[in-house]
């Protein structure tokens, strides 16, 4: 990637208005919560998120979640052209409620994971994750 | 089939009944996000993994919807229950309609 | 992993960019537990005027990303080892020959070789790196076709030859018949050019360290290449990734593959005899 100095500015302005409106959880990313949560309440706490406070790069950033006794987690990049990443379905032989992976994102921006508890209700963590631009981009 | 896919895991040979082993998965895969132009500017065509599931003698133990925002070469570490000697079953579904599997056998000491 | 007090770290460096905050790290590198990886060691001789240290840029990337390099199978270059290892065993061109036809198990044949490469080959009369070898290997042993430079399967067979040297000093020699083309490289080293007026010792040698926009710039060492980079997924050879830096001065670059990157490469390597060979490692 290549950016010209105006790009950086913008990027710049961008952040900026980032850190002084509240972080939004957009539209699209509402509607994959809802999907999920079929508009139940969701509680805050209840699951961890592991991210890095800033990764190195957005292309590749380690991401853990995990949620005792949960059915299922939906992983959400709110700032990414489409804000799904992945949805971890727990079988009756799971060793625990809980994955890593490796995800893309576009920015900075909150990442957001929502679990299916054992009762049925719904529970939230989200943490902002700030990706860098390289040095040289080289 | 997508051409060089190739799945790997990582798991225990051995295990006491009853134990939580910990499992790694990587598949190379280049995980096209249908979000990247060609240089003419055409967008390049989604094709990704987006499905991945692994089993245990025919009982789940993860199975994880996948979207754009995998990285390349996806990547999941995850614990499971071993109760008895068995069979992990590993199975990565790609868009093209490929399924691309790995088994590993877990003796029980 | 400690995430939460390296990314505090790394955020108080990158809010106050004051010299020094983004120094090389103390950690130690052991690969799957039992290859131990020299990242920092005293200078080569040839470089005691301009470095008491050599330093291996893992040392410059965060914990997540150095964690995996720990474990090969964390390590997504590793993939591109396994592909070339089949390419091994693989018999390709008019003679019926794989490269383990003549070189057999690639662990045991190949086992030291990246950690004297480039180096003077009598016969041809000229320096080679790993590519130009193995690609004379092909076309006059084997009788395949010659990868194109940095084509997949040569940056694959880089890393594979590569892998089977982890741990190895890097010794590269730069007196003998070598000797001309160090030289060469060492000047283009210092040589400033672009529009924006930078050698590689402007960056790697007088501001490793110290921040350049978001990033910490490492001394540039080649020990870890091939190295697999998070920004693109993809394996980068040394002279592919001096082809981004001499693009980022804003100066036409060299080519991939020509004979004043190969003597860049042979004397950015020499800054790194007595680092491990560690390649393919994995960076932003």
């Amino acid at each position: 990637m290549e950016f010209s100095r105006r790009d950086t500015l913008a990027l710049g302005l961008g952040a900026a208005v980032l850190t002084v409106l509240p972080l939004r959880v957009n539209a699209a990313a509402e509607d994959a919560i809802a999907a999920f949560t079929g508009g139940a309440d969701v509680a805050e706490g209840g699951v961890n998120l592991t991210a890095p406070e800033i990764a190195e790069n957005g292309n590749t950033v380690p991401v853990s979640v995990e949620a005792a006794g949960a059915s299922a987690i939906l992983l959400l990049a709110t700032g990414n052209p489409t804000p799904g990443v992945a949805t971890f379905n727990f079988g009756e032989l799971a060793g625990s409620q809980a994955a890593s992976t490796r995800i893309r994102l576009a920015g900075t921006q909150d990442v957001v994971a929502i679990a299916k508890l054992a009762d049925g209700s719904f529970a939230k963590a989200a943490q902002t994750v700030k990706v860098t631009i390289g040095g040289c981009g080289g | 089939m997508a051409s060089g896919v190739k799945p790997r895991v990582k798991a225990p040979k051995k295990a006491a009944a009853g134990e939580t082993v910990t499992l790694k998965t990587l598949i190379s895969h280049k995980m096209e996000s249908g979000q990247r132009k060609n240089k003419d500017g055409s967008i390049i065509p989604r094709s990704i993994i987006n499905r991945f599931t692994c089993e245990f003698n025919g009982k789940s133990v993860i199975d994880v919807t996948m979207e754009p925002a995998i990285s390349t070469n996806p990547y999941f570490e995850f614990e499971a229950v071993v109760p008895e000697a068995g069979e992990f079953k590993f199975t990565w579904y790609d868009d093209d309609g490929s399924v691309y599997e790995e088994s590993k056998k877990v003796e029980v000491a | 992993m400690k995430f939460k007090p390296m990314s505090a770290i790394a955020a108080l460096a990158l809010s106050v960019p004051t010299l020094g905050m983004a120094d090389a790290d103390d950690d130690t590198l052991v690969i799957n537990g039992e290859i131990e990886i020299v990242t920092k060691t005293a200078a080569p001789a040839h470089l005691e005027d301009a470095l008491d240290e050599v330093i291996s840029g893992w040392h410059f990337r965060d914990d997540a990303t150095q964690a995996m390099e720990m474990d090969d199978f964390d390590n997504p270059g590793m993939l591109y080892v396994e592909a070339a290892t089949e390419v091994w065993n693989t018999v390709e061109g008019s003679e019926g020959k794989s490269c383990a036809s003549c070189h057999g198990d690639v662990e045991e044949s190949m086992k030291g070789v990246k950690a004297v490469y480039p180096k003077w080959n009598e016969a041809a009369g000229e320096v080679r790196n790993l590519q130009m070898q193995f690609n004379d290997c092909r076309t006059n042993r084997m009788g395949a076709e010659a990868w194109k430079y940095d084509a997949g399967p040569a940056k694959n067979m880089e890393a594979l030859i590569t892998s089977v040297s982890r741990g190895m000093p890097v010794n590269v020699a730069i007196d003998g018949p070598a000797k001309a083309m160090w030289e060469k490289g060492k000047e283009m080293y210092y040589t400033r050019t672009g529009q924006l007026d930078l050698s590689c010792a402007s960056c790697h040698e007088e501001n490793y360290g110290n921040m350049i926009r978001a990033d910490h710039l490492s001394q540039g060492q080649t020990n870890g290449f091939p190295v697999y980079r998070l920004k693109n997924a993809k394996l980068t050879t040394p002279q592919g990734r001096f082809k981004g830096c001499v693009r980022d001065t804003r100066a036409e670059t060299y080519k991939p593959g020509s004979e004043d990157f190969l003597a860049l490469e042979l004397y950015v390597a020499s800054r790194g005899n007595g680092l491990s060979v560690e390649g393919p490692s994995v960076r932003n």
